[in-house]
């Protein structure tokens, strides 16, 4: 059987896989870490994101052996030790954008490399077509993307601390 | 997904040697062979990774041509300053197909070798003109597209690297599918050392030139020029995304604009 070396949040994991085991396996069954979720399994709903050497990726399009070597960040890894909230998180809770939650970590891995990717900040337009991988069936998008656009302030540097969501 | 062996080689002669294994297959960012391999519509013996293979990689520009490796993906396309400054129209479909994870994995070598008839590159490199270098050999665009999903690469043969000659204008439109965000119809036009040339892609079987469109820009390159240009539906694709007759209307519709697109 392979085996299959990788850093997930900042530790390291020697793991033995199959051929076939798709990175989000390993992630969910090998090293039981299911906040990345898998909502269709066919590359569509995004729910399955996570960071592989800091780019946004589907985990369930990609062998875990691809991931051999890499450095993977999942939602597990964002916050800090102490608990405090990465920004993108804090506001997907300021601005109310998920329901069931179901595809909030993936959203969340989205967002950030989104955010990342424009560092002079983007418009709600680009914000809407830069999660064009990521599907939600409950909120209609209004409150992520009011989200992304707050948290893109304070990660930038913009702002020091999120702006409110109106009551 | 049935089991397979993996490797990753680090030349190009190593993974040929790997692809003569009749039941192997080479994969390149993964977005199009692992959805397939779940449908099980695939069983190979062994999966040879392209990414370790450094002959592989890369953008440049060699005189009036580019030269983009197969194993370059869709996210770096898109952001290439050589690309943007001699092929603009190149690097805005490179960011602008599937979404920004498929982009971040996906690579030209494997949308090409795979030639979906409903895949945004097919129609730059035939309208282009684009000469497709191989393990074994070069081959012209105009030979290169065979009809749906079908190539002239044979079995165990690689994709290397795509040059596209350098245009004067070049301009790209699409009718996205609103689900799968797929190309419905698409038209690449190009003016340059390579004449004019006009690719649909979408709305046949596989990606075609349109020669009436062809000689209309040629003697007048604008939008008017083939605005009262009709596509025959008799070759296209029917199916519940849309009529030929639709896509046939469609072809007008993005010539027109990428006329516009290409300025
Ligand atoms: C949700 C989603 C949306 C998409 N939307 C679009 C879209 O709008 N437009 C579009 O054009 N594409 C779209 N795609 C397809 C995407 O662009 C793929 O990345 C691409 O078609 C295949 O590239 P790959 O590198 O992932 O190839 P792989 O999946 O690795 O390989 C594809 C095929 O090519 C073969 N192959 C790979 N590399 C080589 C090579 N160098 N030489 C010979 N054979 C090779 C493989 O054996 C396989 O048969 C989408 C995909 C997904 C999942
Ligand atoms: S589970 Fe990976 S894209 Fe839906
Ligand atoms: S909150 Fe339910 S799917 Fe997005």
């Amino acid at each position: 059987m392979p085996s299959v070396s990788l850093t997930v949040n900042g530790q390291p994991h020697s793991v033995e896989v199959e051929g076939r085991t798709l990175l989000v396996e390993l992630l969910r069954e090998k090293l039981r870490l299911t906040g990345t979720h898998v909502g269709c399994d066919t590359s569509q709903c995004g729910a399955c994101v996570v960071h592989v050497d800091g780019e946004s990726v589907k985990s369930c399009t990609i062998l875990a052996v691809q991931a051999d070597g890499s450095a993977v960040t999942t939602i597990e890894g964002l916050a800090a030790p102490d608990g405090t909230l990465h920004p993108m998180q804090e506001a997907f809770r300021e601005y109310h954008a998920l329901q069931c939650g179901f595809c909030t970590p993936g959203m969340v891995m989205s967002a950030i490399d989104l955010v990342k990717k424009h560092p002079d900040g983007m418009s709600e337009h680009e914000i809407r077509e830069g999660l064009e991988g990521n599907l939600c069936r409950c909120t209609g998008y209004h409150n992520i993307v009011k989200a992304i656009a707050a948290a893109q302030e304070v990660i930038h540097g913009r702002r020091e601390t999120l702006a409110p969501a109106e009551a | 997904m049935y089991d397979f062996a993996f490797h990753k080689p680090s030349s190009l002669s190593e993974a040929v040697a790997l692809l003569a294994d009749p039941d192997a297959r080479p994969i390149s960012g993964g977005q199009t062979i692992l959805p397939a391999l779940k449908h099980r519509l695939d069983r190979p013996s062994a999966l040879v990774d392209l990414s370790g293979i450094a002959e592989l990689r890369g953008i440049r520009r060699e005189g009036d041509r580019i030269v983009i490796g197969a194993m370059s993906r869709h996210a770096e396309i898109s952001r290439d300053p050589t690309v943007a400054a001699a092929i603009p129209a190149l690097a805005r479909m490179a960011g602008n197909l599937g979404d920004t994870q498929v982009r971040n994995r996906g690579t030209m070598g494997g949308s090409l070798a795979n030639n979906d008839p409903a895949a945004d590159y097919p129609a730059a490199a035939l309208g282009l003109g684009a000469t497709f270098v191989t393990s074994r050999r070069r081959i012209g665009a105009d030979d290169y597209f065979q009809g749906m999903f079908a190539t002239a690469l044979e079995p165990g043969e690689l994709l290397t690297a795509i040059e596209f000659p350098v245009p004067e204008k070049a301009g790209y439109a699409k009718m996205r599918n609103p689900a799968s965000r797929y190309v419905m119809t698409g038209v690449f036009v190009a003016r340059g050392p390579m004449g004019v040339r006009v690719a649909v892609n979408g709305a046949g079987p596989g990606v075609f030139r349109q020669a009436e469109m062809e000689a209309a820009l040629a003697a007048n390159w604008s939008a008017d020029a083939v605005a009262g240009i009709r596509q025959s539906p008799d070759t296209l694709n029917g199916d519940i995304h849309g009529s030929a007759e639709y896509r046939a209307h469609l072809v007008t519709v993005m010539a027109k604009r990428a006329v516009l697109d290409a300025g």
